[in-house]
């Protein structure tokens, strides 16, 4: 009977393909963070040149909290709204069905078609808020304008997240509760928040990540500008790789980069006692 | 059982509505602003006459060469995918061999790789491969990222399958390419779907692989080319705005045509 089962050659083909795009990429970019490279010769080894220089580099430390700044931000905004919104959108009701596919259509657009239009809509002499804050262009709330982008651009994908398990929790549950005069607070509390905790779980590794690589949407916006108000870690990344040649630097910051991401999943799993594999690939 | 309707959240829901819809509206209403209206008057204002002329500008401003792009890097990267993807999940829900076994964890390994941060190396083997500057280029590492989660949405949906089926098959005397093809396709149709949807969308709105691994306009995707347009029509936001409604069309006809594919396919594999 085994030899009916498909041999393991059914799976080379992807095997290999993800084993030369992406896994070894992986390998490499560590490789490269020990060497100097323009981006056109060869990469020579330089020892552990860019990582004592990382150590002392006071603009990658404050990419760093700028980062970390943004993850936080774009949580703290983004979590109670989404939530929110799907449960309400996870209601049976004409209206909210007609309303939530509305509310996904942030959606459709692409990172780049989103940036260019908050741009547009924000732009300070001709935009829809003429006369108001100066939004991009102020140091002092850039950043937050960012996560303001952002959140237009990534609650729809959570809010979908949280509408799909809101649907699947038991409607005897809430039946049970009714029947002992809970509210809908108390509902909401006590039943609906509690059977949505892997969701929050799922939702919240998707969002520290995703900002945590954010990347399209601060290059097109700010490029991060004005200064270097909004530079966060990947822009930096690229800034130093793309436009100042430094590719072995920059890897180093990449690698910076994919530690800070694996130790925020693991971490946010562990706290959360969640087990069951899950993705952190899409989404912000 | 009746409820009441919950008057404050409804009140909420309005409120998002318009912050959802409002920078929508000003997407769509600009594009057909004259230029000198847009520079004239307040955002607000109604406009005198609307206009196609931006959308003219932009039809007739290499569009047609990007738009061209995307659907080729887009065919090409959900080829690949559903090409390698499919058999191999195949062979890991049937093979228990280690090799199968060890290299889908592997896979699965991958849903933790930022992409940010292997464009370095990607554009290093890249130019060694001469592919610099080519469509090839962004579809090969596009495709790689997109298998840990094909792999993980196949899988999952033929793991579900019950194992007499197969079994019932393999009495027949049909050797694994005869499962794959009457069996596997046809049950994992709907998980296939969901790969597609994911896939395209990911090859289709990408900008990172496209901005470090292309130059020239001849091989330029359409989020670079809105990119673009931005630095080629300076002030002339309504063209730029025509650009991106435009960019948006294809999904959103596609959102029109099957709203469930489309949103099962943006949550492929968190949705559970």
């Amino acid at each position: 009977m085994s030899s009916q089962r498909p041999s393991a050659w059914y799976a080379v083909p992807a095997f290999a393909f993800f084993a030369l795009f992406a896994a070894l990429p992986m390998i490499l970019v560590i490789y490269l963070s020990f060497t100097a490279w323009d981006g056109l010769g060869t990469p020579q080894l330089n020892g552990g040149e860019n990582w004592s220089r990382l150590l002392d580099d006071s603009e990658a430390r404050a990419s760093v909290w700028r980062t970390l700044l943004l993850m936080v931000m774009s949580w703290l905004v983004q979590t109670p709204i989404a939530l929110l919104v799907g449960v309400w959108a996870a209601g049976k009701q004409r209206s909210r069905a007609v309303l939530s596919s509305i509310f996904f259509l942030p959606l459709l657009l692409s990172t780049a078609a989103i940036a260019l239009l908050w741009q547009a809509l924000l732009e300070p002499n001709f935009g829809a808020f003429v006369g108001g804050p100066l939004f991009l262009g102020d140091p002092d709330i850039a950043l937050y304008t960012v996560v303001l982008v952002i959140s237009w651009q990534f609650i729809p994908f959570h809010t979908l997240l949280y509408q799909g398990a809101a649907r699947a929790v038991p409607p005897s549950l809430y039946e049970a509760a009714t029947l002992d005069g809970a509210t809908r607070v108390g509902k909401f509390l006590h039943i609906t928040l509690p059977q949505l905790r892997y969701t929050i779980v799922t939702s919240s590794v998707l969002m520290l990540v995703g900002s945590l690589t954010t990347f399209d949407t601060v290059l097109i916006l700010t490029n991060g500008g004005p200064g270097t108000a909004t530079r966060i870690l990947p822009l930096h990344m690229y800034i130093t790789g793309f436009s100042g040649f430094e590719m072995g630097y920059a890897s180093a910051i990449a690698v910076v980069l994919v530690v800070l991401g694996t130790a925020l999943s693991i971490a946010v799993m562990r706290w959360s006692g969640f087990r069951s594999m899950s993705s952190q690939q899409e989404g912000s | 059982m009746k409820s009441r309707p919950n008057w404050p959240a409804g009140l909420f829901a309005l409120v998002w509505l318009a912050f959802i819809l409002g920078p929508l509206i000003y997407l769509v209403t600009v594009s057909l602003r004259t230029r000198s209206e847009y520079l004239g008057k307040g955002a607000w204002e109604l406009p005198d006459a609307l206009t196609l002329d931006n959308y003219v500008t932009v039809l007739t401003g290499g569009f047609g060469q990007y738009l061209l792009n995307n659907v080729i890097v887009t065919v090409a990267t959900v080829g690949i995918v559903v090409l390698v993807a499919v058999p191999a999940a195949y062979a890991v829900v049937r093979n228990t061999g280690q090799f199968v076994q060890r290299g889908f964890t592997l896979i699965l390994m991958g849903l933790a790789i930022p992409a940010q941060a292997t464009i370095i190396p990607v554009y290093l083997m890249i130019t060694r491969m001469q592919l610099y500057d080519t469509l090839t280029a962004i579809i090969l590492p596009t495709a790689a990222f997109a298998l840990p989660v094909a792999m993980l949405v196949l899988t999952n949906s033929l793991r579900d399958v019950p194992r007499e089926l197969y079994e019932a098959q393999s009495i027949d005397g049909a050797g694994p390419l005869r499962v794959l093809v009457s069996l596997v396709l046809p049950l994992a149709r709907p998980a296939i779907m969901t790969v597609v949807v994911y896939t395209s969308l990911n090859a289709w709105n990408g900008f990172l692989f496209p901005l470090v691994l292309t130059q020239s306009e001849s091989s330029r995707v359409l989020t670079l080319g809105l990119w673009d347009f931005q630095g080629q029509f300076g002030t002339n936001v309504p063209a730029l705005l025509a650009a991106v409604t435009l960019s948006v069309l294809p999904i959103f006809a596609v959102y029109l045509i099957g709203r469930r594919f489309l949103l099962s396919g943006l949550t492929a594999g968190f949705g559970k």
